[in-house]
């Protein structure tokens, strides 16, 4: 399924889209459809620094374990709770319901380091499967 | 063993007694036993309240003696009659594979027979009964088997010294990493020495006991042979390299034949190397880590040394180490002194370089007498032939496979071989744990699957030497059935298993709403 | 061997196999070959290894002797149906139950340990089994660091000094702090400072044992749990002797979050330390952080109940160097005689049993304390170990020793870790410690104390 537009996407399958400058982070379509069943995910603590590209917590199917890369730095302002009752939110709608957490992106410039939403489609095919 | 699948089918859709499996082999009583069907309740769904057995005399009451401020008001527990209690338990060991039911070739795991004599041995009231802090002088029996295993261990492995303390693999693992960061730290570079290099194929334990003494974990790819590649490992050792954590034969059952070479490497880029002991099954008598320049390792005597796994443990993993690591094992230390009349057995508990207890108590010692009944039942050249017959039995299973499922390095073999269902998969659908599930069906366990990480849709196989030829034939024959029954009808397999009291189980639900007891 | 193969097996074997030899097999490169005959000894028939393997065993000569050791690893009465359902092969041969569906029955067994031991704790959640108790301290501490973020451990003086010790070679590994609450006058943990020590934010968890290592029962008060509350640290509740749970209040009425310890004393032989089982149990906030194996229960695809290892992404061989702990094979056997032991007594069977405790231990306290010279080391309420203070110009060591002398093991020297107390012994009793044994003790204490007597005079 192509990438809906507006949004901002990393090489690590997370999506970012931005809101002045807060940015919501989540994982691509492409993402959960390949980590299958998602059964937990762990995320930063509301107030603690990210930086762009860090590890910053896990996605958790029933036998696999995917680290989460923030696509943007600065500081977390929100997470969703939601997904502590209902993981599945992240594999039924990951740009809507599944979003992960908002960021007070530090430099608006790291929105150059992100690709379109082409690009990304673009990888997700040169990758094959 | 992990079993690590992509992702699980749900079996929702599972016709199940329709299907019946029609490729199937007559196996006779080489199958485990067929578990009885229907639901068994809790404990804490039967039971009355009263129903109590008369085990204890009655007597005062717990207020005569304490405050009512530190007593328990309820206690929730059922009563049951004993015989509710045994048609219970027994019940549910009836719901339970093991190796006395049946086939079990469970990789890296060595399932082999536990001889009866060695749980007898350990239950002799001389073992059971006597209390860890007996005084030494009256404890001379259990050091004397503590001392006399730790020395056979060593002779067998090539190693200075084995101390017993550890309670499993993982457990020796941390022993051992902590005995390196003791080393490095009196040489004064333990703040340089930060990584612990693991191969991938290695177990998780590996580079998660690295992580719990801080180190930094480097993962080294297999090279086209599926080892260690010496100019790989070469391009990752530094001045920071504290540990090179190796499995010999790898999980692949493959002999790392160039360790001699990689253990110089490290040795000269100042580093130790670890023996995972997982696999020992595979040499044991016929080589020695020692020899091959290890300065610390482990062993698994639940797998080696016929101790029972017990559904999980309790294990014992002794960790051995070089002559200059001696000082660093934890505490105690069984000491024997001579020159009395006879040798005096003591716990040395004095030992200012150690790392420190790793438990409670000194060892898993109920497990020490087992594991020593077993060497002296065997004897040195019995040990010896044991592993070569266990190299013998994974080579034949290997090459009656081979035109059924990949064998993705086929050549000799240790224990244990890979196979992968990769190609069937591309063909069928039907994948590795498909092939698991179906072996459920017809009465054998399913070898490790998913492990190791770097064979995709991979069975490791490990027959041990305690099984019969007939065994093994019966087993070919059966997976040659499966991969058959998936050309012709893959859903017959895809939707196994179909015979076992439940069928494939909602994972999902299972970590999504987790229920980890009644209520 | 318990090799099965015939020579005709092996030579039709190898001829499959295409390899001359079994040791053609086994080749390694000359470098790394064995150099020479191992020295190990010869193989002996089962006759003679029952022999060799008992002659071991006698030489335990404790045996023969009245015991009062307790510390840690306690002897009590094991009905025969929790051995013989227990050493079921069914039981004792299997693996992980990995493949749930042909391992419904220990799963079961597993999820039903896990409601015990939560029943009796009163909290949450509970693991399959860790090593042992102290293991089980390292383990919470480390979920407690996990938790919090936080890199320092308080933990009470009156906590078995094992586990301590235990608990001080993972941190030393995980570079985390380990410091230590003193001790009252009453033998409990001087939490009056707490509030005090708590107020820089700097500890993760705050580890309390009750009963503690001398017997007394140590939970903190109202004042020492608003302390710990307010500052964010988690308590631990370590429990060295389970039976205690059948009598005191559980961890979770004094606030632990988490709940550690050993459960040996429910039918797991002393044999020599272990095996033994530990167990955790927290709030279900910790789900995630829980080290080892957990067992859940789910549904098949038809909508059966089954039960499976569950939340497995925890755990090394999917996070690998990223796990909550490293620990694979735990103690699921043991864990499985406790739970059948717990079902074959019952509520009933285990309030009965730890009140005999109680009851026993106070009469020798009382019997003891009638010897001229020994008294009560501390004042606090014990469960079933009480500390005896041995007379002024001797030594618990010097009494324990002339003790054995009569063939009695009369407790642990607490000189051996407290050098302060110096003079005190510690000394279990247990629902099998009978009238006359205790007399047996009272009346050598008696003439230990005669005898010394004489030798001053002489
Ligand atoms: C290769 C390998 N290393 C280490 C371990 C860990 O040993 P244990 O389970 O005794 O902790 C295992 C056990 O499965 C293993 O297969």
């Amino acid at each position: 399924m192509p990438q809906p537009e507006g949004l901002l996407y990393s090489k690590e399958h997370e999506w970012a889209k931005f809101d002045g400058d807060v940015a919501t982070v989540g994982i691509t379509d492409y993402a959960q459809n390949s980590l299958g069943d998602i059964v937990y995910v762990e995320l930063p603590r509301v107030g603690s620094a990210v930086a762009q590209f860090a590890s910053i917590g896990v996605v958790e199917s029933v036998k696999a374990v995917s680290d989460l890369f923030s696509p943007v730095g600065g500081e977390v302002v929100e997470d969703n709770a939601t997904l502590e009752a209902d993981p599945a939110a992240v594999n039924r709608d990951p740009y809507g319901a599944g979003w992960l957490y908002k960021v007070k992106v530090s430099d608006l410039a790291q929105r150059g380091l992100l690709m379109s939403a082409a690009d990304y489609d673009a990888m997700v095919a040169a990758t094959g499967t | 063993m992990p079993e690590t699948p992509a992702k699980e089918t749900r079996a929702s859709e599972v016709t199940r007694l329709t299907n019946a499996v029609t490729s199937d082999v007559s196996t006779g009583d080489l199958r485990g036993s067929t578990q009885p069907a229907g639901q068994v309740p809790l404990i804490f769904e039967t039971g009355e309240t009263g129903r109590a057995n008369r085990y204890f005399p009655n007597g005062r009451s717990l207020e005569e003696f304490l405050p009512a401020h530190v007593l328990r008001g309820a206690l929730p527990l059922p009563d049951n009659s004993e015989l509710e209690v045994v048609r219970h338990f027994t019940k549910l060991s009836q719901r339970t594979f093991s190796i006395d039911t049946g086939f079990y070739p469970l990789g890296s795991c060595t399932m082999k027979y536990n001889p009866k004599v060695n749980d007898a041995m350990a239950n002799l009231p001389g073992f059971r009964d006597l209390h860890p802090f007996a005084p030494d002088e009256l404890a001379q029996g259990a050091l004397a088997v503590m001392y006399d295993l730790q020395s056979y261990l060593a002779e067998l492995f090539g190693m200075a010294q084995f101390s017993l303390n550890p309670a499993a693999g993982a457990h020796a693992e941390l022993a051992a990493l902590l005995i390196a960061k003791a080393h490095f730290a009196k040489r004064g570079t333990s703040k340089e020495r930060t990584t612990v290099i693991v191969p991938d194929t290695a177990h998780g334990t590996n580079p998660a006991s690295a992580a719990m003494v801080g180190y930094k974990v480097v993962s080294l790819k297999s090279d086209a042979r599926g080892r260690v590649g010496v100019e790989d490992l070469r391009a990752v050792l530094g001045p920071d390299t504290a540990v090179c954590m190796m499995t010999n034969p790898n999980t692949l059952g493959l002999f790392e034949d160039r360790i001699h070479e990689i253990a110089a490497a490290v040795h000269e880029a100042g580093g130790l190397m670890y023996y995972d002991g997982a696999n020992a099954n595979a040499l044991m008598g016929n080589a020695r880590p020692g020899d091959m320049g290890f300065d610390l390792m482990h062993l698994n005597l639940h797998k080696t040394f016929s101790i029972p796994h017990g559904g999980g443990g309790a294990g014992h993993g002794p960790v051995g180490v070089a002559e200059h690591l001696v000082e660093f094992l934890p505490t105690p230390v069984v000491t024997r002194r001579t020159g009395g009349e006879q040798p005096a057995y003591a716990l040395d508990f004095e030992r200012p370089a150690s790392i420190g207890p790793m438990r409670s108590f000194w060892s898993n010692f109920a497990h020490a007498v087992r594991a020593l009944t077993y060497i002296l039942a065997n004897g040195g050249e019995g040990l010896g032939e044991i592993s070569r017959l266990a190299v013998l039995n994974a080579n034949y299973l290997r090459v009656k496979l081979r035109d059924v499922l990949e064998i993705p390095y086929d050549e000799v073999c240790r224990h244990e071989f890979v196979a992968s269902a990769q190609p069937l998969k591309r063909a069928t659908g039907v994948r590795a744990l498909d092939i698991a599930k179906a072996l459920l069906d017809r009465g054998f366990h399913a070898p490790t699957i998913y492990f190791p990480l770097l064979v995709p849709e991979c069975l490791m196989i490990e027959p041990t030497e305690t099984e019969s030829k007939e065994t093994l034939d019966a087993f070919a024959a059966t997976l040659r059935a499966i991969v058959e029954a998936a050309r012709t009808d893959p859903e017959s397999v895809t939707e196994a298993p179909v015979r076992t009291l439940v069928g494939r189980l909602d994972e999902t639900r299972a970590a999504r709403q987790p229920n980890l007891r009644w209520s | 061997m318990y090799t099965p193969h015939t020579q005709s097996d092996i030579e039709q074997m190898l001829e499959t196999v295409g390899v001359p030899t079994l040791e053609a097999l086994l080749r390694v490169p000359d470098a790394v070959a064995l150099k020479r005959r191992l020295d190990l000894p010869e193989a002996l028939p089962e006759t003679l290894l029952v022999e060799r393997l008992n002659a071991y065993a006698l030489q335990n000569k404790a045996l023969g002797h009245t015991s009062f050791l307790g510390a840690g690893a306690y002897r009590h009465y094991c009905p025969p149906v929790v051995g013989s359902l227990a050493m079921r092969g069914e039981f004792l041969t299997a693996y992980t139950p990995y493949q749930a569906e042909v391992s419904q029955g220990y799963l079961q067994a597993i999820y039903e340990w896990q409601t015990y031991v939560c029943l009796l704790t009163g909290l949450d959640i509970a693991n399959a089994s860790v090593y042992d108790g102290a293991t089980a301290l390292a383990e919470g501490a480390i979920m407690a660091v996990n938790a919090t973020g936080r890199r320092a451990i308080l933990v009470s003086k009156a906590v078995h000094p094992n586990y301590r010790a235990v608990l001080r070679t993972y941190a030393h590994g995980m570079e985390l702090e380990v410091e230590e609450l003193p001790l009252a006058a009453d033998g409990t943990t001087d939490v009056a400072k707490l509030d005090a020590k708590l107020a820089d934010k700097r500890f993760a968890a705050v580890a309390l044992q009750s009963p503690n290592f001398f017997g007394a029962i140590d939970v903190p008060g109202a004042a020492a749990r608003a302390a710990l509350a307010s500052s964010g640290t988690i308590p631990i509740a370590v429990v060295a002797e389970a039976m205690s749970l059948g009598a005191l209040a559980p961890p979770a009425a004094w606030g632990a979050q988490i709940a550690v310890g050993e459960a040996q004393s429910f039918g797991v032989a002393v044999a020599y330390g272990g095996p033994y089982v530990g167990f955790i149990a927290a709030g279900t906030e910790h789900m995630r952080r829980i080290p080892g194996r957990l067992v859940g229960r789910t549904v098949d695809g038809e909508g059966r109940p089954a039960y499976t290892l569950t939340l497995q992404a925890r755990e090394q061989h999917i996070r690998r160097e990223k796990a909550t702990s490293n620990i694979c094979t735990n103690q699921a056997h043991c864990a499985l005689i406790a739970t059948i032991y717990l079902a074959a007594l019952g509520a009933s069977g285990l309030r009965r049993c730890a009140t005999l405790n109680v009851e026993r231990a106070h009469a020798l306290a009382e019997r003891v304390a009638r010897v001229p010279g020994f008294t009560r080391a501390f004042s606090a309420p014990s469960f079933n170990e009480v500390a005896i203070e041995v007379p002024h110009g001797m030594t618990a060591g010097g009494v324990l020793a002339a003790l054995q002398e009569k063939r009695i093991l009369g407790g642990v020297d607490l000189g051996r870790w407290y050098p302060e107390f110096g003079r005190c012994m510690l000394t279990a009793a247990t629902e099998l410690t009978t009238d006359a044994e205790i007399e047996q003790l009272g009346r050598a204490l008696e003439a230990i104390v005669a005898e010394r007597k004489e030798a001053v005079r002489a």
